[in-house]
């Protein structure tokens, strides 16, 4: 595997064999009925992380979060919160605080009276509410909306009532459960930013649970991946798309081409992978060896060059097809290259640096290059 | 052309309420109101004076100047009714209020039951709408009275020796008046609370509310149009009950509408009789304007 550190900041607690983590999940299942939403669940959340549970929806990453704020017990399998076993905790007396995806204000109060309800609940003096509160709405820029209802504010509004009011306890752990989704796409673009500084102004441990990839990727330390109530791959956002464990994360995360194939053969670290669309690969791989089962060379459309004509170096990847469809996104054009046993291979090329000399248009005959690191091998 | 005609129509789509009310309402509340303002007679109708244009002008105009405020005098001198409607105000707020305890769990765990099961409770709500309202009333008569059923059961039991006598007493038209208002209550509440965001109640407890301080600041108060729309639709009707009381509460009871069917029917005084009918209208007018000013401040919230 490549080193690939982390590139937001040197921050990675995961990575030191002594870090304790913060909320550990142990062997956790959830069962409704015969459905199983998290099954045989392990996973580790440092603090200060900002961590992403990314999935599909029905894939279980609500319910962790639920249970985590304690409105679902898990069948087995146990929660701890900075040591603590979290089971048979009421939701009311868990350090936690969940902003919730509906946002969940209370319609009959104030922005001010819903960040102040919380506090209440803990018996704070009034006047530290008052100043608690005050700090709040700063913090999220709402001060002259404080004598406001919900329903006169915005979307956008609204969302940073809630989440003033889910950080105004200054709780262990902040949940939010898809925290953006709600919002149209620009606003949410900002609000990512935001979340983040707010993270750090805070210093406090975030689980955010989103079906958005892009928002996983841009916020979160690190993802965990999950399906069918199974984690997938918990890795830094850059691992995630560098490095996918299997084919569901690379499929998951960005657009990928999939070659199936066999090992035909292996010399210095490199193999040569016999594909079922008639094409050789060669792979940078350390592992698999000929003649085991099925592997899969996955390569993403940006790792591959586009040209019409055929490559000179013997040391790249080349195969041979015809431009099917050309889509031009404005920062960049991506080309779907039908190849001949009618596999269509997608390679995508940033605008500002077109290699191409010749521009291609639909049915011309296209070489697709790409050198042996550029995708990586999986057996899963 | 067309712009005139669907301006017409507007207009006349707004006046057709303003008609019935009119024609079934106002004109009737008139008639009932000159009736309290005459004196009984024993004749056809047994009221003086009558309006008659054939007399010619001249007695239709004194015919005004004999009507006077002189029933109404006699219905605050004479304890017999200022009793009756404290009776009638004071039975219909316990029985709203019994009615609220009993229903809001209902409502409450009808709300909160599963999806597939809703239309069925909602309609055994309902249910005893389908049969009549008076068969209902004696079918409680035949619960529990000396030798009814209610204490056939509590005497089998052990639990009393000797019957327990229920009826003709207040307890029977407060069980009366519950039972028969109890879909009233339970409706409104139901329509409310089904509404009502479940996530709001997590997000009160995941804030460090416990279950019960959740009911109380989110689901109580996010309930109140509920509350306010049952309470009305129990305690406006229950004032002027007649058929309970009477079926149930037996002679000695004194509420309003058995006071004004004795006037009307057993003393054939038809002004006294209207007198009182108008006054209980005024008695229940101030609950009602409560009742939309709860509405309009609603509407106002955006609920």
């Amino acid at each position: 595997m490549k080193s690939l550190g982390s590139i937001r900041r040197s921050f990675a607690p995961w990575a030191d064999p002594d870090a304790k983590p913060f909320i550990a999940f142990e062997n956790v299942t959830k069962r409704f009925g015969d459905f199983t939403a998290v099954d045989n669940l392990s996973l580790n959340v440092y603090e200060r992380e900002f961590f992403a549970l990314l999935g599909a929806s029905g894939c279980g990453k609500s319910t962790l979060l639920r249970m985590l704020a304690g409105f679902e017990e898990p069948s087995s399998g146990r929660i701890l919160l900075d040591g603590q076993d979290l089971a048979g905790i009421p939701p009311y007396r868990r350090p936690v605080n969940m902003m919730f995806q509906s946002y969940a204000l209370f319609p009959h109060m104030t922005v001010e009276k819903n960040i102040a309800f919380g506090l209440k609940q803990d018996g704070m003096p009034k006047a530290d509410i008052e100043k608690r509160v005050a700090d709040m709405l700063k913090l999220v820029k709402l001060g002259e909306f404080a004598k406001r209802k919900p329903h006169q504010l915005s979307g956008g509004q609204r969302q940073r009532v809630a989440l003033a009011r889910s950080v105004a306890k200054r709780p262990k752990v902040l949940l939010l459960d898809e925290p953006l989704g709600a919002l149209d796409k620009k606003l949410r673009e900002e609000t990512q930013f935001e979340l983040m500084d707010l993270q750090q102004e805070l210093g406090l441990t975030f689980m955010v649970v989103t079906h958005d990839q892009e928002e996983a990727m841009t916020m979160a330390d690190r993802i965990a991946i999950m399906d069918k109530g199974e984690v997938m791959q918990v890795a830094t956002p850059a691992e995630v798309y560098e490095a996918p464990a299997s084919r569901f994360v690379a499929d998951f995360v960005g657009s990928v081409n999939i070659f199936e194939g066999r090992v035909a053969g292996r010399e210095d670290g490199r193999i040569e992978i016999a594909t079922a669309d008639g094409v050789t690969i060669l792979a940078d791989d350390a592992t698999a060896a000929p003649g085991e089962g099925t592997v899969w060379y996955a390569v993403r459309p940006e790792k591959i060059r586009i040209s019409s004509r055929k490559p000179e170096n013997p040391a790249l990847n080349a195969i041979e097809g015809e431009v099917w469809d050309i889509g031009y996104l404005g920062d960049m054009t991506v080309y779907n290259v039908k190849l001949t046993s009618g596999l269509v291979v997608r390679s995508s090329e940033l605008n500002s640096q077109r290699t191409t000399q010749d521009p291609l248009t639909w049915n011309d005959r296209a070489w697709l290059t790409f050198p042996a690191d550029a995708g990586v091998v999986l057996t899963r | 052309m067309t712009r005139l005609a669907s301006a017409i129509a507007a207009r006349v789509t707004i006046i057709v309420p303003y008609l019935w009310l009119l024609v079934f309402f106002l004109a009737p509340f008139l008639i009932v109101f000159k009736i309290s303002l005459s004196f009984t007679a024993i004749s056809m109708p047994p009221y003086t004076p009558t309006f008659d244009l054939s007399e010619g002008w001249q007695a239709f105009t004194e015919a005004f100047s004999e009507l006077s405020f002189e029933n109404y005098l006699w219905l605050w001198d004479d304890a017999l009714y200022i009793n009756a409607y404290l009776t009638s105000v004071w039975i219909a707020g316990v029985s709203t209020f019994l009615a609220l305890l009993i229903g809001y769990p209902m409502a409450y765990a009808m709300a909160r039951s599963p999806d597939s099961l809703r239309p069925l409770l909602l309609m055994l709500v309902i249910l005893p709408f389908w049969t009549s309202f008076l068969i209902r009333v004696y079918a409680w008569i035949g619960i529990l009275k000396p030798e009814g059923l209610l204490n056939q059961f509590l005497l089998w039991l052990g639990v009393i020796d000797a019957p327990l006598v229920i009826t003709g007493t207040y307890a029977a038209i407060y069980i009366g008046i519950v039972y028969s208002y109890l879909p009233f209550m339970v409706l409104p509440l139901y329509a409310t609370l089904e509404k009502m965001d479940f996530s709001l109640i997590e997000a009160a407890q995941d804030l460090g509310s416990t279950p019960a301080g959740a009911f109380w600041k989110i689901t109580v108060p996010l309930s109140v149009p509920g509350i306010v729309a049952g309470c009305m639709l129990v305690f406006i009707p229950a004032v002027g009950e007649f058929v309970i009381p009477d079926l149930l509460g037996g002679s000695q009871t004194l509420m309003i509408g058995k006071t004004l069917w004795n006037e009307f029917f057993a003393n054939r005084d038809w002004p006294v009789a209207s007198a009182v009918a108008i006054v209980l209208l005024l008695v229940l007018v101030v609950p009602i304007m409560f009742f939309q000013q709860a509405q309009a401040k609603a509407q106002e919230r955006g609920q």
